[in-house]
């Protein structure tokens, strides 16, 4: 991992340093967010941080988009004791998204669980959390959220949409409902649409959190999280993110102890990570928004000319990346983006990158995509001149 | 443009593409013909290229580039997407050369097609003096590391635009150091075709 070759030093000097997420609130009562299921809901509340400064015409400003279980948080550390945000490889002085260029935005989903307004939040009219009565999501609600925060900002246009994974449907989605507010969009290891087997696996991720009786039809609050389930459902998770490789590489056929057990205790090293991955999943993130979000994103499908519509030209630049060890969001998938934007002559570029670590990829293999996000981004920022004085 | 360092064959090329048009360019390596191109004559262009660490190369000059094959790459592209297509020192290496002109021809107005010419005199001196199989400044590889799959002369290529009802609307040939006009099919090592669709 690259994380790893640097010192602790140099990992301080390239940091955003101290961050605080911040709160934005909107659709007061009365002018409730309406879903795309029909419902409407509000106040909603979108958790958030920000990274860098917004230059007076406001033109510098990137809105970075988690994945499934990601958060606010995407670089910089919150306190002493706080986990560097989940792409503080990419984001921060001198990296992929330079701070002291750009002016870097990432939000909390709707639907989550990290500050933003979601099933485990309090409902204002009963005093207790939504759980099953909050609305069901999907991508574009994510997306329509987000643009009342950018608009709250004042942002007329954003310089780049960039994610991975879910990050990735987020960034897409915006191309297709607001491409006029967005100049370029980086989707990486994502997809137009879920195959059945990428549906198949959020659907048993799913059932193992429903199966547990701790799930009490979601009305779990109160006594605690579906415990069983929920480290069950991201121990799956866990093994699609990987790679035969990478597991391999990590773990082998390794023992936690000498010798074997004779009993069901988790004997390889590949059975105690995943046990602790799970466990430690629980204590982090509520089961019900991993229903939600798992359904959202299989409902995600801008297959079939949606994501550019009809007798619309659109001038959003794309930068695409998928990695060759990733089986869970196969190259096929985004070769499929990079097939739809050759039909309509969008401006893009394509690159799968070589890497063993799977869908994981996309949190772990810094160098290659900051050499591609850097140079892209300079080039929609400041077209050829400037990347030419740059010296190349 | 600066004129150092850069091959004859492209700055034939870079001669004849027009000011603010629409380039694709098959097998683009770092860009090193269409950089010139967008940076002096504002070319809108597109590279397709598949080794991925010349893609870097692309995106560090601030092109944009699809990774992926030419046999591949061309079929989603509307019909006249293109000014022109560039498919240059890279058709030797194509397998189906016909479905891939054929491509060419129907999403860009022109094709520009610059390849190596078998029947340069060199290559003939070495395969009928020496009995070995040329090795030249334009065919520089040897016969078990080359990566060209389909050896050709000016004279097969005019011969099968003929036959493919193709129309040539510009013939270069080159030499190692200039422009040549008389026998090219022996005195050229390159030879750079302009060819366009005839008119049913």
């Amino acid at each position: 991992m690259i994380n790893m070759k640097k010192t602790k030093q140099e990992k301080i000097n390239n940091s955003v340093g101290i961050v605080e997420t911040q709160y934005f609130t909107f659709a007061e009562p009365g002018n409730e967010f309406k879903f795309e299921s029909g419902d409407a809901l509000g106040p909603i509340t979108l958790a958030y941080e920000t990274y860098g400064r917004l230059n007076p015409d406001k033109s510098n400003a990137i809105l970075v988009l988690h994945a499934l279980s990601g958060d606010a948080h995407a670089a910089g550390v919150r306190g002493e004791q706080d986990d560097a945000g989940w792409w503080d490889d990419m984001i921060g002085p001198g990296k992929a998204f330079d701070t002291k260029r750009y002016f870097i935005i990432c939000s909390n989903v709707i639907g989550g669980c990290k500050g933003s307004t979601g099933p485990s939040s309090v409902n204002p009219e009963t005093g207790k959390p939504y759980a099953l009565d909050f609305p069901f999501i999907t991508v574009a609600d994510m997306v329509h959220a987000q643009r009342r925060l950018i608009d709250h900002f004042g942002i007329d246009k954003l310089l780049c949409v960039a994610g991975g994974s879910m990050g990735g449907m987020q960034a897409l989605q915006w191309a297709a409902s607001y491409p006029d507010r967005v100049k370029s969009a980086i989707p990486i290891a994502t997809t137009l649409k879920h195959s059945p087997q990428q549906i198949a696996f959020n659907e048993v991720i799913r059932q193992s959190i429903m199966a547990d009786p701790a799930w009490r039809d979601g009305n779990y609050y109160g006594h605690g999280q579906p415990e069983k389930g929920l480290s069950v459902a991201r121990m799956i998770g866990h093994i699609t993110f990987m790679s035969d490789q990478s597991m391999e590489e990590k773990f082998s056929r390794r023992l936690k102890n000498d010798t074997f057990s004779f009993g069901f205790e988790a004997d390889f090293e590949v059975e105690g990570y995943l046990r602790y991955r799970g466990a430690n999943f629980v204590k982090r993130f509520d089961a019900n928004s991993y229903l939600y979000i798992t359904k959202a994103i299989d409902y995600f499908d801008l297959s079939g000319g949606r994501l550019i519509p009809h007798g619309r030209d659109i001038d959003t630049r794309f930068l695409i990346i998928s990695f060759k060890s990733d089986w869970l969001y196969p190259s096929y998938q985004q070769q499929e983006i990079v097939r739809a934007l050759k039909r309509r002559r969008v401006d893009a570029t394509y690159c799968e990158l070589t890497s063993a670590y799977g869908h994981d990829a996309f949190l772990i293999e810094a160098e290659e995509q900051t050499t591609l996000i850097k140079h892209f981004l300079d080039k929609t920022f400041n077209g050829y001149l400037v990347a030419d004085r740059h010296g190349n | 443009m600066e004129t150092e360092n850069i091959t004859l064959d492209h700055r034939m090329i870079y001669s004849i593409v027009a000011p603010g048009s629409r380039v694709l360019d098959l097998g683009c390596g770092e860009g090193e013909l269409l950089y010139p191109l967008v940076r002096d004559k504002q070319v809108r262009a597109q590279g397709i290229e598949l080794d991925d660490k010349a893609i870097q190369g692309c995106v560090k000059k601030g092109l944009s580039v699809f990774h992926d094959d030419i046999e591949n790459s061309l079929r989603e592209f509307p019909d006249h997407s293109f000014d022109y297509v560039i498919l240059n020192q890279s058709m030797q290496e194509v397998k189906k050369v016909d479905d891939v002109i054929h491509e060419a021809l129907r999403i860009g107005h022109q094709v520009v097609v610059g390849f190596p010419n078998f029947a340069y005199i060199k290559s003939r001196f070495m395969l009928f003096f020496r009995g070995k199989a040329p090795v030249t400044g334009s065919l520089p590889h040897l016969w078990f590391d080359t990566p060209n799959v389909r050896f050709l002369s000016i004279t097969d290529f005019k011969r099968f635009c003929k036959e493919k009802n193709i129309r040539i609307v510009e013939a270069h040939y080159l030499g190692e150091k200039e422009e040549i006009r008389f026998w090219p099919n022996l005195l050229a090592s390159n030879a750079i075709f302009v060819l366009t669709r005839k008119r049913q």
